[in-house]
Order: structure tokens, then C-alpha cells, then sequence
């Protein structure tokens, strides 16, 4: 979960987009959460590409995973280097076609690229909600996104897809709401977290509120709690990528240096690479945000909240076509994991396709660059497409 | 000889092709590039899946904007529900499958009608290399020495039809087929098919 990681631009892109805001659920009212609490006023960034057809059937959902947000594709201005998160797929002529497609996506609530999360103001007082923030589940996070298609105009999604959380997110939406989705892609995701993603989850929050600047998450005025959240994300990529990729990219090769220097500068490029990769995480999330949403991923439990315990069961209220895809070297939500949900929607007479992509990179392969990846996402969208305008 | 006529498909797929009825659901197991889906798709509206265990052909199927889950199918078959097809097709599959009688009994079950498919063994050009040279038959059905073949057993159209009795299946269509130099040409074998044929294909069903 990456999502900047550095690559190539292609030519082809979408060109200059615009974050833009959609606030909802303002007082009296407000948004209820699955927790019971009540959320007011909420508001999302978000993003949208292409138009949308006369008669509502090209609208693609995007759901971004635990670090992303909603510039999937293009650049905010001629100057800006960096493209959106998914620019290799998005875009004139790209697996998610904006010539053909009306692409949506907005920032998770509880995050913190924009949508309301720990870091933004209470109303009542102005100050940051910090840990008074409602804890927001994956349901929540959807529902929020059925508010901001309805204010849209968006009846109906052609295709929800995502990865990793983005993948939970998709799943719950063709549960959650069948008669509006027609097709979901579930990319390296799970219906419900492992103990061993949990525990590493639960590592990196530890690793958060051990950072004596975090202050029970009331740090917003002060020093920020980097240390904590740097380590945090270290523990994360390490989770995205692989034995084998870690083989590949570092081995037990030297930084700059052609001997130990015998003493905690670090000397080995994996060191190296963690430090950088953790440094520059906390220039653009908020710690507070962090844990929301991975004790939101880790309390996603499709089998329980929506099968009462039977995964077929889940299932069953979905009308969807899916497209299951996973990585061979993901080891934090591992290809029996999708083979488990393909399994029960396969049982539930749903159309599903599923591939395991060959690749060394781990985790984070549906973020890179595949040429296999986004020829799959083409057929698979453009099928729906043709299917729905019958 | 007779030559499909659309997408250059194989023949024998032609002919498997021909025996299912518009607007069915079809479950294609080992489907490759997805020729025959795509066939059935767009020629017979059907509504197919697929199952293959190879990555570059189930990448190959998504991509044209089929169904297919990777997969094992002896596993991959147990998924579904009872009847969920009307047609399941093992096409020159059997061959290569471990334990064939407990396969055909899950498609009997997951499908209305199957279709199975399989080199013929009784060839007389098979007859005629054992006889003559005491090797093991390599023909361009089974084209593989016995040391490299992923064709763990090999049987004959009579071996097939002894086999439906045992097991308690009917046979309700059947075809001998002789494929041509090309892939998309062929005929179908009438006289003397047991040592004409290179090929043959059954429809089956549950007895009633």
C-alpha cells in the first residue's frame, strides 16, 4: 500500500485534475456509523474522470487503500511531477478507459487526504476530534461513498473496484448494496484479516502510541509523533513486500558503505530503504489516521456481519460479476484467502473470474506498473459494459 | 473434409460446438484461450465459464471478457451447485485426469448434460506402430514418449462405451471424428470409426 510509488509517467494521461469537496450529514441529523455513534457534518474529497452517460451505465467506483486517497490519476497543475496513485491504469485509453468511463473516487472517511478523520476540527469546539473521532468501520467508509454517488447523480456502478482495504471496500459494496453494483474486481484483498495481519497491524499502532509525542492522539498543536508512525510504516512495508522481492531489490547488501560500521546508523540498503520509506510517510498521514483505519480493516469480517459466520452465506444477497485476482508472493492476504471467496461466490451461482498473477514483489504488485493486470481489468470492465447496455 | 467456418475453431470444437443448444450454460473445463467460450458466446448466447490451471490462458480469457477461474479442475468443479450448467465439457481433458470416474460423477452432478472428448487409442496407425516397431504409439493425438507425457492413461471409443455401462452412465450422442492436416478441418468417421477415428466425443447424461 504505497501508493506513490516512484515510476515513469506514460504520455497518455488524463492530464490536470481537481480535488474537489462534498459535504453531507450536517446537523440536526448526521451520519449514524455501524458503531452506533453519530457523525456530523462529514465531508469527502474527492475526484471524478470522464462523463457520465445519459443513461447512468459507465460509472466506475474506485476504493483506495489504508494509505491512499482519492487522486487516483492525472496532476493537480502543468508543474506537479507526481501523478495520481493509479496512473498507469487510469486514464485515455488505459485499463479504466476515462474516454469510456465516468471513474469516481473519493478519500475514505477517517483518513486524512481531505475527508473528515481524527485530524479535522469537532465542529462544536474547532478543535482536532483526535481518539473522540467514532470509530469508522469498512461498511461505514462505503456508505459514506453512497452518499457522495447519490449527491452525483450515480444510480447505479458498472464497476467498484480496489485493492487491499480498496478490495474490502468492493467487497462490501456488492453485498452491501446488490442492486448497484454490476461488477466488482477484488484485488489483492480478503474478506476478513488473518491473525498474522492483525498482529502486524496491531505492532505498528503500538508502535504509534508508544511515541511519547502521540499523547493519547492529542498532538495536533505540538511535535507530531514521527518516530512512532515512521516505525509504523516500516512494520507495513514490510508486510508489502515479500521474502523474495526483499531478496531481490536489498539482499544483505551495504548502503553506501563497503564494511559494517559497527554501531545503529544502519548499514544494510534494507535499513536503508525502511528508514526512507517510514521518513517520508509522515510528511503526508496523520498517525491518528492510522490506526482508524487499520482497526477498521481489521474488524472487516464479511462472513460475520453479513453471513452470520457462513462466507456462501455472505454472498448471497450479491448480484455482482467478480473478478478475483491475487499475487504469488503476497503473504499478507494470501491467494487461499481469495480462492476462499471465489469458493463461496462460485457456490452462490455468481459469475466470477479469478487469476493468481505471477509476481516477486509481494503485496504491493496491483499498485505497480502490469501490463497483464490492466488487460484484465479492460476485458473485465468492458465486458460488464457490453452486458449492461443490453 | 469439412472446414469451420468461424474463428478457424478446432473441429473437434466445431462439433462440440454444434451439439449445444442456444442460450445454455456452459462450463468449459482445461479452456485455454478461451476458443470455444468465445464461440458459444457470441454464436449460441451462451453463458459460459471456464477453468484452466494455466495463468497465461486464464490472463488470455479475462482479457476477452470471459469467465474463467484458475484453477485445478478436479477441486474447482466441487464449487458448484447441482445442475448449475447445462452443458460441462472435458475436452481431450480425460486422458490426463487422475481419477476419471470421480471427476465424471461431479460433472454428472454439476451439469445436465457432459461432454467428454479424448484421442482414440484404437487408431489403426497406434495398432499398427505397437505391432509393427514394439513401441509405445506416438501419433500427433499423443505426441509425447512415454517417459514425457502428461497423458496418464489412454483409452479407446470402446474402452468409453464398456466404461459407461460400468459406471452407470447413458450415452446419449456420440461422435468419431477424424481430424484433417489443418486444425480447423476434420470429418466425421461412419464407417468403421473404432480404427478410423482420432478422436472421439460423448455426450453424457445420468441414466434415468
Amino acid at each position: 500500500m504505497s501508493e506513490y510509488i516512484e515510476y515513469n509517467m506514460t504520455d497518455r494521461t488524463i492530464g490536470v485534475v481537481e480535488k474537489k469537496f462534498f459535504t453531507f450529514a450536517e446537523k440536526p441529523g448526521g451520519m449514524v456509523l455501524e458503531s452506533g455513534a453519530t457523525l456530523s457534518p462529514v465531508t469527502l474529497a474527492y475526484e471524478t474522470y470522464g462523463k457520465l452517460d445519459a443513461d447512468g451505465s459507465n460509472a466506475v467506483l474506485i476504493c483506495h487503500a489504508l494509505s491512499g486517497d482519492s487522486h487516483v490519476a492525472g496532476v493537480y497543475s502543468g508543474e506537479d511531477a507526481k501523478p495520481g496513485w493509479w496512473d498507469f491504469m487510469v486514464g485515455p485509453g488505459k485499463g479504466i478507459d476515462t474516454d469510456t468511463y465516468f471513474v469516481i473516487c473519493s478519500n475514505i472517511i477517517g483518513s486524512c487526504q481531505g475527508s473528515t478523520g481524527p485530524g479535522s476540527p469537532r465542529p462544536e469546539t474547532d478543535e482536532p476530534y483526535a481518539l473522540d473521532f467514532p470509530m469508522v468501520t469498512i461498511g461505514d467508509m462505503v456508505n459514506a461513498q453512497k452518499a457522495l454517488l447519490d449527491h452525483l447523480g450515480v444510480e447505479r456502478l458498472l464497476s467498484v473496484i480496489g485493492g487491499s482495504i480498496g478490495g474490502m471496500q468492493a467487497l462490501e459494496w456488492a453485498v452491501r448494496y446488490p442492486e448497484k453494483v454490476a461488477s466488482a474486481i477484488a484485488l489483492a484483498t480478503t474478506t476478513r484479516h488473518s491473525a498474522l495481519a492483525i498482529a502486524f497491524n496491531e505492532t505498528a499502532r503500538q508502535a504509534i502510541m508508544a511515541d511519547p509525542n502521540w499523547k493519547k492522539g492529542r498532538y495536533y498543536a505540538g511535535p507530531k509523533p514521527v518516530v512512532g508512525l515512521s516505525v509504523a510504516r516500516m512494520i507495513g512495508h514490510i508486510t508489502y513486500l515479500s521474502d523474495q522481492s526483499m531478496r531481490l531489490k536489498f539482499g544483505r547488501r551495504l548502503q553506501d558503505k563497503n564494511d559494517f560500521s559497527f554501531n545503529f546508523d544502519g548499514d544494510f540498503q534494507v535499513e536503508s530503504y525502511l528508514r526512507y520509506q517510514g521518513g517520508k510517510f509522515v510528511e503526508r498521514f496523520d498517525a491518528n489516521s492510522f490506526l482508524y483505519i487499520t482497526k477498521a480493516s481489521d474488524y472487516f469480517d464479511l462472513k460475520k456481519h453479513h453471513g452470520q459466520g457462513s462466507l456462501v452465506k455472505a454472498f448471497s444477497a450479491a448480484k455482482a460479476r467478480f473478478l478475483v485476482i491475487s499475487f504469488t508472493s503476497d503473504w499478507l492476504y494470501p491467494t487461499f484467502q481469495s480462492r476462499e471467496m471465489v469458493k463461496a461466490m462460485k457456490k452462490n451461482g455468481l459469475d466470477v473470474s479469478f487469476c493468481e498473477i505471477k509476481a516477486d514483489c509481494g503485496h504491493d504488485a496491483f499498485l505497480l506498473p502490469n501490463e497483464r493486470l490492466v488487460q484484465m481489468i479492460k476485458g473485465f470492465i468492458g465486458r460488464a459494459h457490453a452486458e449492461i447496455r443490453k | 473434409m469439412l472446414k469451420s467456418e468461424n474463428n478457424n475453431l478446432r473441429f473437434d470444437l466445431m462439433v462440440i460446438a454444434s451439439w449445444i443448444r442456444p442460450n445454455s450454460r456452459v462450463l468449459d473445463l482445461g479452456c485455454g484461450e478461451g476458443e470455444l467460450l468465445m464461440f458459444l458466446q457470441t454464436q449460441k448466447q451462451a453463458t459460459g465459464s471456464g477453468i484452466d490451471q494455466k495463468e497465461s490462458n486464464v490472463f488470455k480469457c479475462i482479457e476477452k471478457g470471459l469467465s474463467v477461474i484458475q484453477g485445478d479442475i478436479n477441486s474447482e468443479v466441487e464449487d458448484y451447485p447441482d445442475f448449475a450448467f447445462d452443458y460441462v465439457i472435458l475436452s481431450q481433458t480425460l486422458q490426463q485426469v487422475y481419477a476419471p470416474s470421480e471427476l465424471l460423477r461431479s460433472l454428472l452432478r454439476i451439469g445436465k448434460n457432459v461432454i467428454v472428448s479424448f484421442p482414440n487409442f484404437s487408431h489403426w496407425r497406434v495398432r499398427v506402430q505397437l505391432l509393427l516397431t514394439g513401441q509405445a504409439p506416438v501419433t500427433s493425438q499423443l505426441p509425447y514418449e512415454w517417459y514425457n507425457t502428461p497423458n496418464i492413461r489412454v483409452m479407446t471409443l470402446k474402452d468409453f462405451r464398456n466404461y459407461a455401462k460400468k459406471i452407470g452412465f447413458g450415452i446419449i450422442r456420440q461422435a468419431a471424428i477424424a481430424t484433417g492436416r489443418e486444425a480447423d478441418q476434420g470429418k466425421i468417421v461412419r464407417f468403421c470409426p473404432d480404427l478410423m477415428a482420432s478422436y472421439g466425443i460423448f455426450l453424457i447424461g445420468n441414466r434415468k
